[in-house]
């Protein structure tokens, strides 16, 4: 570690600026509220709180799910090595998403209200709900990192005896909620670009979810090994990186296919920021994409992990352009960010980030569970990829 | 039995006695800055809009399936059976989604303030329910805003348009717009030319979400079934394995 120090500390003095700039916004947001806090107004109702924090933020956590239904549900057991980072992933993922609501809602005091105030007709409500729940089931995921550091047996055991519905839960929760941030905007089809305005956007959100739960996953991975100096899990990342190949490439056809239906091709030629953007978005996906076909980039860490980078910019590009892009000429206003809005989203990356690794650093996240079961398929990693799922 | 606003952009004289009226109904400050304000705001809940030498006027629509009312997580926002959709600040969290769903634009937000509401006009709910007209309709000196039964300000929005079809654009802005409103307007010109919103679908705008959201319960329940089987099948698989003593 000390050879390393003054790189370190230059990124100490980035987080530290981040998190200061992140608390001076903290305080213009309570006590200016967020007409003092941010650029928002009656018209542009939904900044970047939204459109970054939450729809990326949740998104983002997708590894989670992807990877929890892979290894126990579809018992695809060589995928375990990664699957502790991925939940814990999505566990942060899902507590900042929380985090960046209470910056967010008029009066954070009433987050609990949905809960007890019911409106099954609100993609709102359902949000709320998965949010809820599914956080919860991330965290019983999580616990067993916790206890197995400090050797709590009993807890253990109990969480082992409903982790199967628990699973099947958090995954269904999981379907339902990344779906559902597309749905919430189909309820704008006169304020929305129709780029981006489909009655796809649930499907296309969760499709696109699963995507960058799997390139996260390869980011982390990379990032944890460089951390921790352990060697990467490349052929279980290279096949992971297959599969991310063949889900973009289904996604996008079915982006095209979508947009050729509404007949809405034609605004592709339109010399508009919007045109500019939504092609942004789409190479940051069909190049990953294409480069990932190909067994040498998958093979080599660096290039795979430039692959996954592009994936997950992608996806937020394309979160922003549904988000801000997509509604500001039919709003008929303009949006840019205030500084401050940009402080808080900043800092509660940063903030993901650091927890994150102290959370690696000091529980068995990229441990196999100790004292668990010889693993069921008793596979040896190979160079060779298997065969991808779906 | 509901409640509804006619508004005839062509009697309108801009007086803004409208202005007046609402502010001081609702208490809020009124003077020659804000009659200035030609936007709605949270200040202000509704506006006279000037388009050349024509007026035109901002206010709730009062949806008959109000957006806001169906993505309202909590329910704050209601369409009552009189007609007006009234909203409780009580039980709002500030998530601002009525602001995002609504197709005209009107709900208004107290973004300045540490505890903040949203804002709109309620159709004087609490006059209406007295069987009194709104304060909007009895300050109006000309008759350009009138309040009555929905059905009747139709019958007669249909009446004047016949009556003098010279005068007025041949059509009722509010009866079709998102699955039909409960204020309607009338006009000398294509309504575009007095700034109302002409992109708005003619289908109730609650549809297009609940279409996803009836089919929660199918993806569970399919959901929780097929994850089930398919752990079955493979923990099964994993577990005859184990006992005949096989290797994959």
């Amino acid at each position: 570690m000390r050879v390393r120090l003054p790189k370190i500390t230059i990124w100490r003095a980035i987080f530290a600026a981040i998190m200061l700039s992140g608390l001076y916004a903290t305080y213009l947001r309570i006590f200016y509220g967020l007409g003092g806090s941010t650029n928002l107004s009656d018209r542009f109702p939904w900044g970047v709180w939204i459109a970054f924090d939450v729809l990326c933020g949740v998104g983002l956590a997708a590894g989670g799910f992807t990877l929890v239904a892979v290894v126990h549900i579809f018992a695809i057991e060589r995928y375990k090595p990664i699957l502790r980072p991925a939940i814990l992933t999505a566990f942060l993922g899902y507590s900042l998403v929380v985090v960046a609501l209470l910056f967010d809602l008029g009066r954070p005091d009433r987050l609990w209200h949905p809960l007890v105030m019911w409106n099954p007709h609100s993609v709102m409500f359902e949000v709320a709900w998965c949010v809820t729940l599914y956080t919860t089931v991330l965290f019983l995921e999580f616990l067993p990192m916790v206890l197995e550091r400090f050797g709590w047996h009993q807890p253990l055991e109990w969480i082992h005896n409903i982790s199967v519905p628990l699973m099947i839960a958090g995954v269904l929760l999981s379907t339902l909620h990344q779906s559902s941030l597309g749905s919430l905007f189909l309820i704008v089809p006169a304020k929305m670009y129709p780029l981006w305005y489909s009655p796809t956007l649930p499907a296309m959100f969760y499709i696109s979810a699963i995507g960058v739960g799997l390139a996260m996953t390869i980011f982390e991975s990379w990032h944890s090994s460089r951390a921790f100096g352990r060697a990467l899990e490349l052929p279980l990342l290279a096949s992971m990186g297959r599969v991310l190949a063949v889900l973009m490439s289904g996604y996008l056809w079915l982006r095209f296919l979508d947009l050729a239906h509404r007949h809405v091709l034609g605004l592709l030629l339109v010399n508009r920021p919007e045109t500019w953007l939504f092609f942004l978005e789409i190479a940051l996906m069909a190049i990953p994409a294409m480069l990932l076909f190909q067994k040498r980039i998958r093979l080599q860490p660096g290039a795979l992990y430039a692959c996954a980078v592009m994936v997950i910019f992608g996806f937020v590009a394309n979160r922003l352009n549904v988000g801000v892009t997509a509604l500001e000429s039919g709003s008929g206003t303009s949006y840019v960010p205030r500084w401050s809005e940009i402080a808080v989203t900043l800092s509660i990356v940063a903030a993901g980030f650091a927890i994150f690794r102290l959370i690696a650093e000091y529980f068995p996240v990229f441990e196999a569970p100790a004292g668990g079961q010889p693993l069921l398929v008793a596979e040896k990693e190979s160079e060779e990829e298997s065969v991808p799922v779906g | 039995m509901s409640k509804g606003i006619l508004y005839d952009s062509t009697l309108c004289v801009g007086c803004r006695a409208c202005e007046g009226a609402c502010a001081e109904r609702w208490g809020l400050p009124y003077n020659e800055k804000i009659a200035g304000e030609e936007t709605i705001s949270a200040h202000k809940l509704t506006a006279i809009e000037t388009h050349g030498d024509k007026y035109n006027r901002r206010l709730c629509m009062h949806c008959q399936e109000p957006a806001c009312a169906s993505v309202c997580p909590v329910g704050a926002i209601q369409k009552t059976a009189l007609g007006p959709v009234v909203y409780d600040p009580e039980k709002c969290m500030g998530c601002r989604y009525c602001l995002q769903a609504c197709a005209f634009q009107v709900p208004t937000y107290e973004w300045d303030s540490r505890l903040p509401r949203m804002r709109k006009c309620d159709q004087c709910f609490e006059r209406q329910s007295r069987g009194e007209p709104t304060a909007c309709a009895a300050a109006c000196p000309t008759g350009a805003t009138k309040c009555g039964e929905r059905d009747a300000l139709i019958a007669e929005a249909h009446e004047r348009i016949a009556g003098k079809p010279r005068d007025y654009y041949g059509a009722i802005y509010g009866l079709e717009e998102a699955g039909g409103t409960s204020v309607f307007y009338l006009s000398s010109v294509p309504f575009a030319q007095i700034g109302l919103r002409t992109n708005v679908p003619h289908e109730p705008l609650p549809d297009l979400t609940w279409r996803v959201l009836e089919l929660t319960p199918d993806v569970v329940s399919t959901g929780s079934i097929l994850l089930g089987g398919i752990w079955w099948i493979t923990n099964r698989r994993a577990e005859v394995a184990k006992a005949e003593g096989k290797r994959k």
